[in-house]
């Protein structure tokens, strides 16, 4: 074991002892969140945008729109995509190279909440049935890694596409022509995604990045405007019991309230 | 081509391949069936068809992935070009990618790994065919390749999903329901009412998602039974085998 190691196994025992008596390292309560700040429209080049910062945790979200074809199966409805970038200027554990699969995961966690809620009103989104719809890229790019990335990227992903706007357009012999003005991109639904970690049988809510080194498993829960869930995600090497389980749904329909004052009426 | 039916549960509570609304699908389970790897399992639940593959504990490549304290866990879920209606690209998708994380986080808790520092464990499973419920499937199935293999573990991971298809909910998805109603697969280790992993996507009430949750832990229990019959049919092929020579 080399000098390092050991340190790091000390400082990562003082934070779980920390946890396990109910305070933490940083002054927060166990289901504290760090200071939340949010700024909306900052890139001019981007159809809408949000920047997060939870803590140190720096995310940015730009969402571009443009025009392709709808899948086979949905030919009335727009596509959306999510994708995240983990760019090796947010921390010295990112490589450069193709999304890896906590990348991927992300992605996947922050699209579920979006798309099972129907947040994004698709078939608005439709320009010609079966042949042209608006296609939503909502690109997350982490700027500073200090924890809890997946909620950062929630909030600045909703927080962006309630700041979208798109162009207008008209359609003439199936030809999409631009028109001036814009439109603001219709949003119905307003997921609030909040991630639940488990020490031993303490909930942490908002882990940095320090303690997601303890932390053994994450509950990542995404509940609606109507207060039902619409996504969960498991994530890490432990385990939760039942109890635990309904114990972090709890926790969660807990914090949403707030979340939600900080994104919709911001 | 049969017509499609317009719905999944009809008025009697049967769904559309036959089963009750918290009937599992028939599962046939069987072991060690691929020779070169160190255990190996085959399931067939309803028309999934998937094989998992374990080898190791094994010296670790590349090297420096090796860990000091305990055994490298690897796991890769993969679906066979045929295994669905439409191609699928043989090029693991984004999907994969999060399956193959899930499942690993999934099955680690499960398995003694502080036994076998700087070695790796890596765990293949390949979907044959596919109607729903693979990750399932495939955690059942690479749970028993790992006991095959030798490999000591706290418990069987049994894995199951209950959801929500037309107003009723409903244990153990296939196809059709996954893709039109809400789908929470869990896993569990049974010994420790351990939930190993635990997705969910489609809208549940706070009061729906505990009923479900419970529905799927019924489920992984049944499944338990299961995999215990099938080991022990293994160990007695064994026996057999050992025996007669």
């Amino acid at each position: 074991m080399t000098f390092s190691t050991m340190i790091m196994r000390g400082r990562h025992k003082q934070i779980a002892q920390s946890i396990l008596s109910g305070k933490r390292l940083d002054g927060r309560g166990l289901t504290d969140y760090r200071e939340i700040k949010l700024v909306t429209g900052i890139i001019e080049s981007a159809e809408g945008s949000a920047r997060v910062y939870l803590g140190k945790t720096d995310v940015i979200v730009g969402i571009k729109i443009g025009i392709g074809e709808p899948f086979p199966d949905l030919p009335n409805k727009g596509v959306l995509t999510v994708n995240s970038e983990f760019r090796p200027i947010a921390s010295p554990n990112f490589r450069a190279g193709p999304p890896g699969e906590k990348s991927i995961e992300l992605s996947r966690v922050v699209d579920r909440g979006i798309r099972e809620s129907s947040a994004v009103d698709l078939e608005k989104l439709c320009i010609i049935p079966g042949k042209k719809v608006f296609v939503i890229f909502i690109d997350i790019s982490i700027l500073n890694h200090d924890g809890n990335l997946i909620d950062a990227s929630a909030i600045a992903s909703l927080a962006a596409l309630l700041n979208t706007k798109f162009s207008n357009y008209e359609v003439e012999n199936d030809e999409i022509k631009i028109k001036t003005g814009y439109t603001q991109l219709p949003v119905l639904n307003h997921p609030i995604t909040v991630t639940v970690a488990k020490i031993e049988d303490k909930l942490v809510i908002d882990p940095s990045l320090e303690e997601e080194r303890v932390i053994g498993a994450k509950l990542t829960i995404t509940v609606e405007d109507s207060g039902n869930i619409c996504a969960i995600q498991k994530s890490g090497s432990d385990y939760f019991n039942k109890q635990l389980i309904l114990e972090a749904v709890k926790l969660t329909n807990e914090k949403i309230g707030d979340l939600r004052k900080i994104i919709v009426e911001d | 081509m049969t017509k499609k039916p317009l719905t999944l549960i009809n008025k009697k509570n049967i769904r559309v391949d036959g089963r009750k609304l918290d009937e599992l699908r028939p599962i046939k389970i069987e072991l060690n069936i691929i020779g070169n790897a160190n255990g190996s399992a085959y399931i067939e639940q309803g028309k999934n068809k998937i094989l998992a593959a374990v080898y190791g504990p094994k010296e670790v490549h590349p090297r420096h992935l090796a860990l000091p304290d305990r055994a490298l866990l690897r796991c890769q879920y993969h679906m066979s070009p045929f295994s669905v209606k439409e191609r699928k690209r043989p090029a693991p998708s984004r999907r994969e990618t999060e399956i193959s994380k899930v499942i690993r986080e999934c099955l680690s808790p499960s398995i003694f790994g502080e036994y076998y520092p700087r070695t790796s464990i890596d765990i293949y499973i390949e979907v044959l065919e596919a109607d729903g419920g693979t990750r399932c499937s495939g955690i059942i199935a690479a749970s028993l390749a790992l006991a095959d293999a030798g490999i000591p573990l706290r418990d069987l991971v049994a894995a199951c999903a209950a959801g929500k298809v037309e107003e009723h909910l409903v244990l153990d998805l296939n196809g059709p329901e996954d893709n039109k109603g809400t789908d929470m697969p869990i896993a569990l280790m049974p010994t420790f009412n351990a939930v190993t992993l635990l997705q969910m996507n489609g809208i549940l009430t706070t009061d729906e998602f505990e009923q479900a949750l419970n529905l799927a832990v019924k489920g992984c229990e049944q499944v338990y039974t299961l995999q215990k019959e099938a080991l022990k049919a293994r160990y007695i092929n064994v026996k057999e085998e050992v025996e007669e020579e």
